[in-house]
């Protein structure tokens, strides 16, 4: 680990401003001090913003929730209110790392968790992502985690996480304060990049910008599922997941919200697929319509071509339990 | 007088189950257990050995290459540095087990990427790591590096290790009823123990003491010495408590040595503790394996040839080659057998002995070949395994000892409810869920090692054992007190297990499952020579005595233990060394496996849903520990078959999925009830004690087991190891 300063904000501005001048903010830690103990991340200083008072849920004024940022996983997960309205949240949650992490680890720094792409990991290996420009290792390596949508040639990497999976589901906002103190918000589902040629960057976050809270729209209903398809029962990170919300009138489906996880460099949410569902009647027929339409660009690496026919296996079994139940309940 | 015993004949006479006491077999608690889970004992990086600084190994970024120059200066410069080490005497790799001498010295020339290369010394850990990753190496590459096993060129005297060529297969095969000709491939495993490997290093003088993390003290003493040039005599090792080995922890390793040269250079102890990384990048790994088993069968099931022929690999120089077809020397009968191993020379890191080497992957291609052939000849698995036990040794005509595989079939059969499978595949289904039932025979070599003992009798009349015998989560600990509390007649309060020490009597160490039944016999062996002389002093029979709770009994006369000794304590000394009798028989251990588990239809997941071993390993010296090593064993199948793989980056030989959040051993959620059911057996050929190895016994065929399971769920059979779900959704129809 490099040496490096370490000082606690006790307001935001006090952590914006130590991110302005370059300090990296320190929630949980789960991620970025393995990543700091690997010298994959090696800031000069870090900002602990954990005194910050961004650990509560509260019910917006239009009847939706802002988490905020420094909630940890198993408080949001645990929370009733999310439970009973955005179950899927909660599921995506508790699908995710182990119990113990869970119980550091914050909505901030989930959203913000970086790749597992393995040559990331390694600084014996060319990785475009910690090294710009010095190439990227898992083209034509070891690629089971990679994805199959939207990458570059720069990059393969896929986000790994599952909460932002479930709140592009939910059409989530993540709520950000500028160095300034300007406050801005922006959609879960265009909060992560894709790679294109920089893939050093994950998402929109400029230098300073600190994440205050993640919001929720109202209580959407429906018939919320989260499937998480992975190399063991537990503690490992998706090879593909999907959340939906699914609303069924009449037998037809009236409304569904989609978004993926493992299968790209953030979760993949494509109206398209959503389009040709709604308004339609349940069948396997259809189902397959709208694995065609997610995957028509899909793109195998080598060791993770397999997610292309387990994204579209897994859509399919999710959108029977999704509008299964959701006629019947 | 040390009483020294060789194995040439059986010992018929149980005296173990003569004694009063009651210890030997019974569930006893182990007596490190609330130790070990309240944090008190000592693991290697937790010694307090005051002034010492820490060590981070420097690994290689190429795979083949020739180090120029290291960039000391620049380092040198950094906060808390002390020193940076490439001295000619550093490992290249571990040593293999049992090699009582150093491994490959000097690591100038790189042989596989991650290689250490040198030791960067600072006050903290923290310092060292950050030194070591910032030391400029400069290389000249080498272009010589073969990566892949599979295509790399095979020396001749690498080709048919442990070669069998007895009659002619090709023949055998085309003039069998049914028979079999399949490939199976297992990929390298990481023995991924608890502990990371360490070692703290400390000079008095000539005298170098180290607290490490070793399977085998006398062994490692000696490689120890081996490798720095200085007398055996000088060195003493300190390994109380190991959290795991498996093999990896059994030769002297890279952080041992190069902790004791800067140890002594600087004058400080020294710690070297390995980064899980690192535990990847440079400790052993199971070498991956292609198996070629080639059955043959007449209309009654009996087979008539068995082929097996494996493809492993290792560095070059390392003499370790996986002993695939070690149990299928004896496991089944058939005339005809071709057996054999290649070894691929590749750039990967060193291949040596994990948890089973041999049986773990070779029973599990055997078992799934055998599945198969009973399919093919539509006998019942279980049937077709008992129609195959021979009479005597297939290739060495010679009998066995006690084998108890029938009756293990059989009543894990009963117990499991096999009678009530369906033997077609893809017939039961629960939603999304295919199950099926699945079952494999578990067989494993026995051996015995040379081992020595000290019991002391203090003049309270409690007993001190002491040897350098280790308990690396075992249950050392227990089964040397119970097994000297029935043989003096103690409460397990009244016994102190001393090991992991050179200082006392060197033992067999823990390695291949004879650890329990060689330090057991010794002492068994010393206990025993207290015997003698307390019968001596009462004019008795040894034999004749009964010593129970403090007291001994002879015939009419009774005396409390310390009223005998009358303020002096007594001695015994046990040594025995193995003798013909593991020759003169074929000593194995076996058992069964069964096992049910779901295969999900949409993605291709598998969930062991139940899993039942039955074991036959002669006397169980404590039900509990034998028990928990069934367990552990069966976990290992469960990750050898569905989860565990090193990937190999073949266009350099490196390991992508260098950590644990990648290398994925089983989790709680991936392990179901696993009942064990340990036979009730003594083997008077395989030591004095009649116990045999269990250790890994019961991962020996338990991959077979789940994949013959997923067959009968599926339709689908698994010969590319693991069965991950993406090789699941490629046989399954849409
Ligand atoms: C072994 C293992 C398994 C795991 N498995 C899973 C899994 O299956 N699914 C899953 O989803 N996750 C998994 N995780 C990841 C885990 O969820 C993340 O490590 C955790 O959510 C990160 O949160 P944190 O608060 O600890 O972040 P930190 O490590 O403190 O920070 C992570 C990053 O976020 C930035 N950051 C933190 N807070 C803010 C903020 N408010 N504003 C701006 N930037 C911020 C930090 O600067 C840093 O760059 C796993 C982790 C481990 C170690
Ligand atoms: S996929 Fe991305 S993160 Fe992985 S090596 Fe390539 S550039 Fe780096």
């Amino acid at each position: 680990m490099r040496p490096f300063n370490y000082s606690r904000a006790e307001t935001e501005k006090e952590a914006a401003d130590a991110g302005s001048d370059g300090a990296t903010f320190i929630a949980g830690g789960t991620n970025l001090l393995d990543l700091m103990k690997l010298e994959v991340m090696t800031p000069d200083a870090l900002v602990d913003i954990n005194p910050l008072d961004l650990k509560s849920i509260s019910t917006t004024d239009d009847g939706g929730l802002r988490i905020g940022a420094l909630v940890t996983n198993s408080d949001c997960a645990a929370d009733q209110r999310v439970r009973h309205d955005y179950p899927v949240l909660s599921k995506a949650i508790l699908a995710g790392a182990s119990g113990q992490l869970r119980n550091k680890a914050t909505t901030g720094g989930n959203l913000c968790q970086r790749t597992r792409c393995y040559y990331f990991y390694d600084t014996a290996m060319p990785c475009n992502k910690r090294e710009p420009g010095s190439g990227c290792g898992a083209i034509g390596g070891v690629n089971r985690l990679h994805a199959i949508l939207g990458a570059s040639d720069a990059c393969i990497a896929t986000y790994p996480g599952d909460m932002a999976v479930a709140l592009s589901a939910l059409d989530a906002s993540v709520e950000i304060r500028s160095a300034n103190g300007n406050m801005r918000s922006v959609p879960v589902t265009d909060f992560h990049r894709l790679p294109g040629d920089t893939p050093e960057k994950d998402n929109v976050l400029e230098t300073g910008d600190l994440i205050t809270a993640v919001t929720l729209p109202p209580p959407p209903g429906g018939t919320h599922v989260y499937r998480k398809v992975r190399d063991r029962s537990s503690y490992a990170f998706a090879l593909v997941s999907v959340a939906a919300v699914a609303k069924m009138e009449n037998g037809k489906i009236s409304g569904i919200r989609l978004a993926f996880g493992g299968i790209a460099h953030k979760p993949w949410h494509d109206p398209a697929v959503e389009d040709v569902l709604t308004g339609e009647s349940p069948s396997e027929a259809l189902f397959d319509k709208a694995g065609e339409i997610l995957l028509k660009d899909a793109i195998g690496q080598g060791s993770n071509d397999f997610k292309i026919p387990l994204a579209r296996r897994t859509l399919s079994a999710v959108l029977r339990q999704a509008t299964a139940s959701g006629a019947s309940a | 007088m040390t009483n020294k015993f060789e194995m040439n004949d059986p010992v018929a006479d149980l005296k173990l189950d003569r004694m009063k006491q009651g210890l030997v077999g019974s569930p006893m608690d182990r007596p490190d257990g609330k130790m070990k889970v309240s944090g008190q004992a000592t693991y290697a990086h937790e010694w307090d050995v005051p002034g010492r600084v820490y060590g981070f190994l420097v690994r290689s970024r190429h795979p083949r290459a020739r180090v120029t120059g290291i960039n000391r200066d620049a380092v040198m410069q950094m906060p808390g540095i002390l020193g940076v080490y490439d001295d000619k005497r550093l490992l290249r790799n571990p040593a293999q087990g049992m090699a009582d001498e150093a491994p490959v010295q000097g690591t100038e020339e790189v042989f596989y990427l991650g290689q250490p290369i040198a030791l960067v010394v600072a006050e903290t850990f923290e310092q060292a790591r950050h030194g070591a990753e910032a030391l400029e190496v400069s290389y000249t590459t080498l272009d010589d590096g073969v990566f892949d096993p599979e295509t790399a060129n095979i020396a001749d005297d690498d080709r048919g290790r442990k070669a069998l060529d007895q009659g002619d297969i090709e023949t055998a095969m085309a003039q069998a009823e049914f028979s079999l000709d399949e490939t199976y491939r297992t990929p390298g495993h990481n023995s991924a123990a608890m502990e990371p490997h360490c070692s703290i290093a400390e000079w008095d003088g000539d005298q170098l003491t180290l607290r490490g993390s070793y399977q085998m003290l006398k062994f490692n003493r000696n490689e120890l010495a081996d490798s720095l040039g200085i007398d055996p005599a000088n060195v003493r090792i300190l390994s109380p408590y190991i959290g795991g080995g498996f093999g990896s922890k059994l030769g002297i390793a890279p952080e041992a040595v190069s902790a004791a040269i800067a140890a002594k250079d600087l004058g400080r102890p020294v710690c070297v503790t390995l980064a899980r990384q690192q535990v990847f990048d440079m400790v052993m790994r199971r070498s991956e394996t292609r198996q070629r088993v080639r059955l043959a069968c007449d209309q009654s099931g009996k087979l008539t040839a068995i082929g097996h022929e494996a493809l492993v690999s290792n560095l070059p120089g390392e003499t370790f080659s996986e002993p695939v077809v070690q149990a299928t020397h004896f496991l089944y009968g058939g005339a005809t057998r071709r057996l054999g191993i290649d070894v691929a020379r590749v750039n990967r890191m060193c291949a040596g002995s994990v948890r089973g080497p041999g049986e773990a992957v070779g029973m599990q291609a055997l078992e799934n070949a055998m599945d198969e052939l009973a399919e093919r000849a539509g006998i019942d698995p279980v049937e077709f395994r008992k129609r195959n036990i021979p009479e005597e040794h297939p290739e060495k005509g010679i009998p066995y000892s006690t084998r108890k595989l029938h009756e293990a079939l059989d009543e894990g059969a009963k117990r499991f409810g096999w009678e009530k499978r369906s033997a077609e595949p893809a017939k039961v289904r629960e939603g999304e869920w295919l199950i099926g039932t699945g079952m494999a025979t578990a067989a494993r070599v026995n051996m015995l090692q040379e081992s020595q003992a000290r019991v002391t009798l203090t003049a309270e009349g409690k007993a001190v054992v002491e040897t350098d015998m280790t308990d690396i989560g075992t249950g050392t600990y227990a089964i040397l007190t119970q097994i000297s509390g029935d043989m003096l007649g103690l409460p397990p309060e009244n016994v102190e297990t001393r090991l992991g020490d050179t200082d006392f009597p060197p033992a067999s160490g823990s390695g291949g499952s004879f650890g329990a039944s060689s330090s057991g016999s010794a002492v068994f062996l010393a206990c025993e020579d207290i015997r003698k002389q307390i019968a001596e002093k009462l004019q008795a029979d040894e034999a004749d005595l009964d010593l129970e709770n403090g007291e001994v009994n002879a015939g009419d006369q009774t005396h409390k233990l310390s009223d005998l000794l009358n303020g002096k304590p007594m001695t015994g000394e046990g040594h025995v060394v193995p003798g013909k009798t593991g020759e003169a028989v074929s000593q194995g251990t076996y058992g069964a496996f069964f096992v049910e588990v779901a295969v999900n239809s949409t993605t291709g997941e598998t969930r062991v849903r139940r899993m039942q071993g039955t074991f036959d390993a002669g006397r169980i010296l404590n039900e509990k520990t034998a028990t928990s090593q069934c367990y552990g064993g069966m976990v290992w199948g469960i990750g050898i078959a569905l989860t565990e793989e090193l990937m190999f980056d073949n266009r350099d030989g490196h390991i992508a999925n260098r950590d644990l959040a990648e290398y994925h051993v089983p989790v709680n959620l991936d392990v179901p009830d696993i009942e064990v059911h340990l036979l009730k057996e003594r083997d008077p050929w395989a030591s004095p004690i009649q116990s045999k190895g269990i250790g890994e016994l019961s991962i020996c065929g338990a991959a077979a087991a789940i994949t013959n399971a997923m067959y009968n769920a599926t339709g689908i059979r698994f010969r590319d190891y693991p069965a991950t779900l993406d090789k699941v959704i490629s046989g399954m129809a849409d």
